[in-house]
């Protein structure tokens, strides 16, 4: 395999232009931008109902199993991307069987929740172990990486993006009512636990899909970052949403730049642009007032 | 098995830093505070690759960052519960950063490549003889210094405002549970690494919720539960070849989770019927 490496390491100049073409020079970077636009594109909408739903701790959990199912596809010889896939796909049904929950119980189902997580992460690191000790692997599953982007991968993202677009562009409207005002939306017959679990399957993809690129400790970054940034500059539902993909997109698109023209990795990249992003967006209205 | 030096150390260090966890996990679970748990362990791998990528201790700088962490949350008072979006946005970040000090760390030439591992996914067979005494001590100080605080901290757990009005000092003990709490999280992360953090402090506390609802009954058993977790994974693992220990101690702890929840859910159909 050619890589920059080989042939020097790139430098940005003041020519944008060149520096686009020595950005997509090589075919890992184009796969790398192609996945990271799908994945930018799902995540910013994906991650807009998250936040609106209130349903953060769920990406969270569903984004740490995705540990172990990278580390067991690899131990396997299986792409790591089916192996996240078919992790967070199952636990989003387990967490869709569990019953209604008693809010007295709150803080034991955290606790329980965050057993579930010690025990998956020290699933997935039994598994890197096993592979004999492959390192630089796990870090790569858990902090993300840019280079290991084959056609498979573009190919799988492309199938999940399209699953999801399409999912939602059916229940959008009904998820949104259900999302604002659960009530409301119940009382005009809307199946709100059926769309719950639809979404939460939905979600599961999206995080499989986001964990590509930001590996799966930082998918935050991709899913909360620019859909709480959005919220911060706008109010109108449609607006938000388009927000929060663009500035999905501009993290993703200026995190690989970043990453491809220095040494540090692109989580540190993803989740640093993410979060001044959402720190700009703050203090502009903290200013306006 | 007890004729290696490092079997030796990992059970000194071991016992203890599971029985304080046992004993201050269960505080976390009934304060609801296990998000406080999370972001100090996500500081606490930041903060050890932080020393690390500065020429110090990587312990110094678990024990610094994480009693930082602690101190500023307790400053924060409630303001610190903020809504779990700009949390998530900010732990991203503070994970990143550690990925970057993680990035320039092995890649600095003449350095330990797995100090990463060590550091997320624990090493106590790496423990030295004086490490392991001194994580032992401290952890005998802080299950002690809990003990000392039971009483009034399970006063105010359970109701904050009954005891503020008998005169309890709920911000002091808030703010010394924090800081018991950084270090702890310091110790755990020594014996099972940063991300594990919780099958030491939370999974004990879990499965004695299920078996009892009294509270100090409770608070014996998630601290016994604990440390005998930590004896059967260790012992686990050095039976079974390339079982990673800090694996074998969570595995162990969630298995007894699942064993308890068993077991209350059958008890609870025998008495409704």
């Amino acid at each position: 395999m050619v890589t920059a490496d080989a042939l020097g390491p790139p430098h940005l100049t003041w020519n944008v232009v060149a520096d686009v073409r020595e950005l997509l020079r090589f075919p890992f970077m184009q796969n790398a931008y192609l996945a990271g636009t799908i994945v930018a594109v799902t995540a910013g909408v994906v991650g807009y109902f998250m936040v609106l739903r209130g349903q953060t701790f769920a990406g969270h959990a569903l984004s740490q199993v995705g540990f172990p199912g990278a580390a067991g596809a690899a131990l396997l010889g299986v792409a790591p991307v089916f192996g996240v896939i078919a992790f967070c796909v199952t636990v989003a049904v387990a967490i869709a069987l569990i019953p209604g929950r008693r809010s007295h119980e709150a803080s034991f189902e955290s606790a329980v929740i965050g057993s579930i997580l010690a025990f998956a992460l020290a699933l997935g690191f039994l598994f890197t172990t096993l592979s004999n000790g492959f390192v630089t692997g796990a870090y790569a599953f858990l902090f993300g990486t840019f280079v290991g982007i084959g056609n498979t991968e573009v190919l799988t993202l492309l199938v999940t993006g399209v699953l999801i677009g399409t999912t939602l562009v059916i229940i959008g409207r009904r998820l949104f009512f259900a999302s604002v005002d659960t009530d409301a939306a119940e009382a005009r017959g809307v199946a709100v636990r059926t769309l719950a679990t639809i979404y939460l399957l939905v979600l599961a993809l999206a995080v499989a899909a986001a964990a590509q690129i930001t590996g799966t400790l930082l998918v935050f970054a991709l899913l909360v970052a620019p859909a709480a940034t959005a919220q911060e500059l706008s109010t109108r539902p449609g607006r938000t949403l388009g927000l929060s993909i663009v500035i999905a997109l501009l993290v993703t698109w200026l995190g690989l730049a970043s990453a491809y023209f220095s040494d540090y990795p692109i989580g540190f990249y993803v989740t640093t642009i993410a979060f001044v992003f959402y720190v700009l967006a703050r203090a502009r209205r903290a200013l306006l007032g | 098995m007890f004729n290696h030096e490092f079997i030796r150390n990992a059970y000194l260090a071991g016992t203890f830093i599971a029985l304080s966890a046992g004993l201050i996990g269960y505080f976390v679970v009934l304060r609801n505070q296990v998000f406080a748990g999370d972001a100090l362990s996500h500081v606490a791998f930041t903060g050890a690759l932080g020393a690390a990528v500065a020429g110090l201790s990587a312990t110094a700088g678990l024990f610094a960052s994480t009693i930082a962490v602690s101190i500023g949350l307790a400053a924060l008072g409630r303001r610190a519960r903020g809504r779990d979006v700009v949390i998530g946005t900010a732990y991203s970040w503070i994970l990143g950063v550690g990925a970057l000090f993680l990035t320039i760390y092995t890649t600095s030439g003449s350095s330990n490549g797995r100090i990463g591992v060590t550091v997320l996914f624990g090493s106590i067979y790496g423990l030295s003889a004086a490490q392991a005494l001194v994580a032992a001590v401290v952890g005998i100080g802080t299950s002690l210094a809990v003990c000392g605080i039971a009483r009034p901290l399970l006063f105010s757990s359970l109701d904050e405002t009954v005891a503020t009005a008998r005169g309890v000092p709920v911000r002091v003990l808030n703010a010394v549970f924090l800081v018991l709490l950084g270090i702890t999280v310091a110790e755990a992360a020594q014996a099972v690494g940063a991300l594990l953090i919780f099958g030491l402090l939370v999974t004990p506390a879990a499965t004695a919720q299920l078996l009892t609802r009294r509270p100090y009954r409770a608070l014996a058993l998630a601290a016994g539960l604990g440390v005998v977790e930590l004896w059967l994974g260790l012992a686990l693992s050095y039976a079974v070849d390339r079982l990673p220990p800090s694996f074998a101690v969570v595995g162990v702890g969630f298995a007894a989770y699942v064993l308890a929840l068993a077991a209350s859910r059958l008890n609870g159909r025998r008495s409704l019927a």
